[in-house]
């Protein structure tokens, strides 16, 4: 009895899911907040429909068959078994929808094509697995910084409840200004990755050693999310983008905060801190950067482990060498552009003391730099 | 000839050194089956982790081991040897032939495939763990950036590649000389053409796979840059490779299948097929066409606009004649006296869901939509329409189909249809809702995703675990039948179903035409 009732439960809740489904979740692509995105949106809908109406009328005279030309009604099967007529028919009809559709896809292609006059120049470079970015031509010095995926592996691994933009939630976004054509000069590292962000109708791959142009004009202020979408090694579900889309206004004063603080991290890197202090903040650049290859508890699992290594316990320029240069032809990036001096010392002062390796030793931002020059 | 009758040879020698292209039949179709099962065993464990957000069951790396050897053993080890199966099975019945024109190659052509699959395999248990890098394999993620097994895997394609290659000479062989007198090729079954069709693409471009996994071998370990910029070389140069092959593949896939419903569906409408000889031009034009529209899975890299349209235009092109083929076979059913055993269902279930599967190739070739579509789940979902529904559905049908025949035994019915009413079920609940993700943003290939597609993930694993769940009914019905099916010993089996396969006795035994048939004697298609 019980197991009945709790099968007819079942039951119910499973026909009852596509309903709920549909009532909460996006089922469409969204049209986005640009003109070209409009415009492949109006595109996609109007194939659809196309397709479904054929649909409707094929699987319609099938149905029909399957309903009424039974043998089990005593149906007798006609033997006809050609018609040149009909064939012609059936290939020049979807030929002339076919042209239907191919007139405005080309337009739309050549506008998606059209990377002239661009306001801005954004260089995005795919990193295993992270985005780094660079405005180009912003008057004065270029501003670049990489952004990385801000959902904390508790979240991941379950032990703490997701929140709402889980998996895609960065550390540092993109902010770029509304009503500017944008380019994107897309290139990659390592890997080919691929920036997509779909409600700003671009995604282009990232290739290395070529460059990709694409753009986008943004109609709404407003934020933007998306993912790297090719297959880019085992962290490629974790590398999302966070586009922020602001007023001129306001692009321009992130721009000259963004410069100012630059200047702050190069008089940063002179003044020295305690243990504590960069233990601290050595911890969090731990967990943004190093965990994912060399485990939580410095285990190792991609990378080698740093609990107890030869290297996190031994000389310290080798390293520091390690962790500014990287270790060529493995997983181990070069992350002496990708940190500050002082995130770069706090998290070699963190690698030295965490995990049971205890050396005491203190690396300092001028330690860094000092080494970055040889 | 034909002066005396001998059965097969006794125990395990039987197999190993068999040139009888019945027992070689045989075991391709339970090799494919084998692979089947495994290809599904990874598919579960992809469903499952995705069950619902976060990382639960593996980890990262293992679940993109997972998805890419998924693909291949279900592509090369399960679709592709299950209908050179039936070929080898079905072709010399169909031509009036007594054995394939090569049997010694053909027994090879077996023989080399599962140690190239154990091979593949092995890759789990090799240090850094098996491929990772998807069943596209892009450089330079599978070269310079891939685990050391990836050697394996390219010696595990060449043997693959190998086997296809003298798969597919022994069917052109056979069809081009070993055809009974009378039998021209405007007469021959539908079954017959796809393949003869199918084979010339495999020749043509299985060395086009082997030529882009030689050059991913050079670049590993013979110091080259054919793939690598900073050599010289360009990444893409490996993607236009791959889909020169890629794309005619997935006709090689599709086009046997094609083969399949066009002899299915006549017999249980009990209708002469529609349009024959468009069928047949049909088949060529897809096949011709499938050479120049590689590009189409490659719109977001970067070409010039003028290959993006020449692609787009070519990619629309195939629409025309895979229209007229469903046209046809719509034309089929149309006034005919149809009744609904299990391989028909399979064959409608194929109809109606590959007919979707084509709509959504139609959306996808539509180069600026693709941008939006590109590696999403949307095309997940395409092509599990095309390949899952079209090719596997069909080769379901055709197992039910012939295997009377085979057997001398009838499987039993009532499970057969319940086998296809889960498996429908199953497949739409799994890949329907894929369509919905894809659009509302979701990346293929990924362990884990964001929670606004968590509902549509969930489904999706339900479905698969009953699809999956389906195909054990599958085995058991099979081996069942094989084992105490009822007899059947009328020599057409199916009332409406044609050619010369029918005219022999049920089961069919060992040698057959040993002495050719008269063709007049059986009526034409056309
Ligand atoms: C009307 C016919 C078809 C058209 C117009 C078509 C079009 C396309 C396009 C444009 C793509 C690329 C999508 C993307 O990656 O963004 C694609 C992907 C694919 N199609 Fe089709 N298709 C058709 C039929 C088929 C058939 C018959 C098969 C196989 C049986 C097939 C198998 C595939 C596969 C396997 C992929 C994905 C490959 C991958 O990236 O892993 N398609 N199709
Ligand atoms: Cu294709």
């Amino acid at each position: 009895m019980s197991i009945k009732k709790s099968l007819v439960t079942a039951g119910a809740a499973l026909s009852a899911l596509p309903i709920v489904a549909l009532a909460q979740n996006q089922v469409n692509m969204s049209p986005g907040v640009t003109k070209v995105g409009a415009e492949i949106y109006d595109l996609h809908m109007l194939i659809m429909i196309i397709c479904i109406v054929i649909g409707v009328g094929v699987f319609g005279v099938m149905l029909y068959s399957i309903v009424y030309h039974r043998k089990s009604k005593g149906f007798v099967a006609s033997q006809f078994h050609e018609s040149t007529k009909v064939e012609i028919a059936w290939t020049v009809v979807p030929f002339l929808i076919l042209i239907g559709m191919a007139v405005p896809a080309t337009s739309t292609l050549l506008e998606v094509y059209d990377n002239d006059d661009a306001e801005l120049d954004i260089l995005v470079t795919g990193h295993q697995w992270k985005w780094r970015y660079e405005y180009l031509n912003a008057e004065g010095e270029n501003v670049s910084f990489f952004s990385n995926l801000a959902t904390p592996q508790e979240e991941i691994y379950n032990s703490e409840a997701k929140g709402e933009h889980y998996l895609l939630e960065v550390d540092e976004p993109l902010v770029i200004p509304v009503d500017t054509k944008v380019r994107f000069l897309i290139t990659a590292n390592d890997v080919i990755h691929s920036w997509w962000v779909p409600e700003i109708a671009v995604k282009r791959d990232a290739i290395p050693g070529f460059i990709n142009e694409a753009w986008s004009k943004v109609d709404q202020e407003g934020i933007y999310r998306g993912q790297c979408t090719e297959l880019c090694g085992s962290y490629h579900g974790f590398m999302p983008i966070v586009v922020h889309a602001v007023s001129q206004d306001e692009f321009q004063g992130w721009m000259s905060a963004k410069r100012a603080d630059k200047d702050a991290q190069i008089a940063a890197s002179s003044v020295d801190l305690s243990l504590d202090a960069l233990m601290t903040e050595g911890e969090s650049v731990y967990k943004t950067q190093c965990l994912a290859c060399h485990g939580g508890q410095g285990e190792g699992g991609v990378g080698k482990a740093i609990s107890g290594s030869s290297i996190a316990m031994g000389d310290l320029g080798l390293h520091l060498d390690v962790g500014i240069k990287g270790v060529a032809g493995t997983a181990m990036q070069a992350f002496g552009e990708q940190l500050t001096d002082v995130e770069m010392a706090a998290v070699i002062t963190y690698q030295r003391n965490a995990f049971g390796n205890n050396t005491g030793d203190v690396v300092q931002p001028s330690d860094v730099a000092q080494h970055k020059q040889g | 000839m034909g002066d005396h009758h001998h059965g097969p040879a006794k125990g395990l020698s039987r197999w190993l050194f068999t040139t009888n292209h019945k027992d070689i039949g045989t075991m391709y179709l339970w090799f494919s089956f084998a692979m089947f099962i495994l290809g599904g065993t990874f598919a579960m464990i992809i469903r499952a982790e995705l069950f619902q957000p976060g990382m639960q069951l593996v980890e990262p790396g293992f679940f993109n081991q997972m998805t890419t050897l998924h693909g291949l053993v279900m592509v090369f080890g399960a679709i592709m040897p299950s209908f050179v199966g039936l070929a080898n099975w079905l072709i010399p019945m169909m031509i009036g032939a007594p054995d394939m024109a090569l049997p010694r190659m053909n027994n090879w052509s077996f023989w080399i495939l599962p140690p190239g699959f154990l091979m593949l395999a092995s890759t789990l248990f090799m240090e850094g763990g098996a491929p990772a890098f998807g069943w596209t394999f892009y450089a330079p993620l599978s070269t310079t950036y891939a685990a050391p097994s990836v050697t394996f895997f390219i010696f595990a394609i060449h043997v693959l590649g190998i086997s296809s290659i003298m798969g597919s000479i022994n069917i052109i062989a056979t069809i081009m000389n070993m055809r009974a007198p009378g039998m021209t090729y405007m007469k021959m079954p539908l079954f017959v053409w796809t393949w003869f069709i199918t084979a010339f693409l495999l020749v043509a471009v299985m060395p086009v796979l082997a030529g882009a996994v030689t050059m991913m071998l050079m670049d590993i370990h013979f110091g080259t840059s054919f793939f690598s910029a900073a050599g010289g070389g360009d990444p893409v140069l490996f993607q236009h490779i791959f889909w020169f092959f890629g794309h005619p593949e997935v006709y090689i896939i599709i086009l046997p299948a094609f083969g399949v419903v066009s002899q299915v569906i006549p017999a249980f409408s009990r209708k002469p097929l529609f349009g024959y000889a468009s069928m047949v031009y049909a088949t060529a034009a897809i096949a011709i066409l499938s050479f120049v529209v590689w590009a189409h899975h490659m719109y977001t890299v970067g070409m010039p606009v003028a290959g993006e349209l020449f692609f787009m235009y070519a990619t629309m092109l195939i629409a025309v004649p895979t229209g007229v083929k469903v046209f046809n076979w719509v034309s089929t059913m149309w006034r005919g006296s149809l009744s609904f055993e299990t391989p028909m269902l399979f064959s409608i279930g194929f109809l109606v869901l590959f007919t979707i599967g084509g709509f959504t190739g139609l959306m996808l070739s539509i180069a600026p939509a693709d941008f939006q579509y590109h590696d999403t789940y949307f095309v997940v979902a395409h092509f599990h329409y095309v390949m899952v529904a079209g090719a596997v559905f069909s080769m379901t049908s055709a197992v039910y189909f012939w295997l009377p025949k085979w057997t001398g035994r009838m499987y039993n019915e009532t499970m057969g249809k319940v086998h296809f009413w889960i498996s429908f079920v199953g497949f739409n609940v799994t890949f329907f809702p894929q369509h919905f993700v894809g659009l509302a943003g979701m990346p293929r290939r990924v362990p884990d995703y964001a929670l606004q597609f968590a509902d549509f993930n969930m489904m999706s694993s339900i479905g698969a675990f009953v699809y999956g769940a389906s195909q054990i009914m599958f085995l058991y019905n099979v081996i069942a039948t094989i084992v105490s099916g009822e007899k059947v010993s009328d020599e057409q089996v199916w009332d409406g179903a044609e050619g010369l396969e029918w005219t022999l006795p049920t089961p069919a035994p060992y040698h057959t035409f040993e002495v050719p048939p008269k063709i007049e004697a059986t009526p034409a298609h056309g």
